[in-house]
């Protein structure tokens, strides 16, 4: 791809075409991720239907402001990583070089944030396995709460990892010039994987932080 | 290529319009909005406004409202199967009875 990251291979008509399939290649990818996460998100539903207290129970020894600002923290990586895709756009590498470097560093603070709040959970017992402890009924149930916990967020930071992965892959070939407003495919089609990761998040939030709150 | 930029404005429009529905949601979270012993009003907001921010999200910030009509089939197309897997398995589960708190539902 690199040696002639500005043409157009030789099975497209043209650039336009080379950039549509690229794009609608990343979200066939996408929408097998929605199944994979769709997954995790129904067995929840389920299991917070038939143990609702015991969720609730669970879902209250979560760390609400963390998690509030962990969603702040995504969000605005998404607006910086939108600002990158634009800058590419318009072929200014200044721009895609500044983005990109703030984009990684708030997915690097999401991770931070949620290594805290891991670690948070070893202290207090909460990690599901011989050493859980939680007092009272619903003992058994919240601990099936906080395995879906480590098992969506888990996974989640897992692409988020991914996604920082791809974006000093980005950085790099930024820094070397290699995006330009002709061909820019790279960033956006990260750009596509980093929003959806985030758009995982919007629901992850209110799923195991706020929906069992009440109960 | 043609590719229409977007305005810078609007992406930060986009963005400050997703940190209020945050502070919604988690706002709405401290209220006991009733419905139930499932609390369903509570969940119902809250999905709700996910919802609206991830629509926000696909929209503006994945240029699915620039995109062509193919990609809106892609797209249209995972939503609608993530759809089918949630609908089933709620319909059948919620059917039989087992939960004390289906009966919130219809509530």
């Amino acid at each position: 791809m690199s040696e002639h990251s500005a043409q157009v291979a030789h099975q497209f008509e043209d650039a336009e075409q080379q950039h549509e399939a690229s794009t609608l290649g990343m979200w066939a990818f996408l929408i097998t991720e929605v199944m994979f996460f769709g997954g995790l998100f129904a067995g929840f539903f389920v299991y917070v239907l038939g143990h609702t207290q015991a969720f609730a129970e669970g879902s209250r020894h979560l760390d609400l402001t963390l998690g509030t600002i962990n969603t702040v923290v995504l969000l605005g990586s998404s607006l910086t990583m939108a600002l990158a895709v634009r800058s590419a756009q318009e072929g200014r590498r200044q721009g895609q070089v500044l983005f990109l470097i703030l984009t990684m560093t708030l997915g690097l603070a999401f991770l931070g944030i949620k290594g805290l709040e891991y670690a948070h959970k070893f202290e207090q017992h909460l990690v599901p396995g011989p050493l859980f402890r939680m007092d009272g009924p619903h003992a058994q149930f919240a601990q099936l709460f906080f395995s879906f916990y480590f098992a969506m967020t888990g996974v989640h930071a897992l692409h988020m990892i991914v996604g920082v992965g791809l974006l000093a892959w980005l950085l790099v070939n930024a820094l070397r010039g290699r995006y330009s407003a002709e061909y820019f495919t790279p960033i956006e089609v990260s750009g596509l994987y980093w929003h959806f990761v985030d758009v995982v998040w919007i629901f992850l939030f209110p799923t195991l932080y706020l929906v069992a709150r009440h109960a | 290529m043609t590719h229409p930029t977007v305005p810078v404005r609007l992406y930060v429009g986009i963005f400050v319009a997703l940190i209020l529905l945050t502070g919604l949601t988690v706002g709405i979270a401290f209220f006991d909005l009733g419905g139930g012993r499932f609390h369903f009003a509570n969940a119902l907001a809250a999905i709700t406004i996910a919802v609206a921010k991830a629509l926000l999200v696909v929209l503006y910030f994945m240029h699915v409202r620039y995109s062509s009509r193919l990609t809106w089939i892609f797209v249209g197309a995972g939503v609608f199967w993530f759809a089918i897997m949630i609908v089933l398995t709620l319909a059948d589960y919620l059917s039989r009875g087992w939960f004390p708190t289906a009966g919130a539902w219809s509530s």
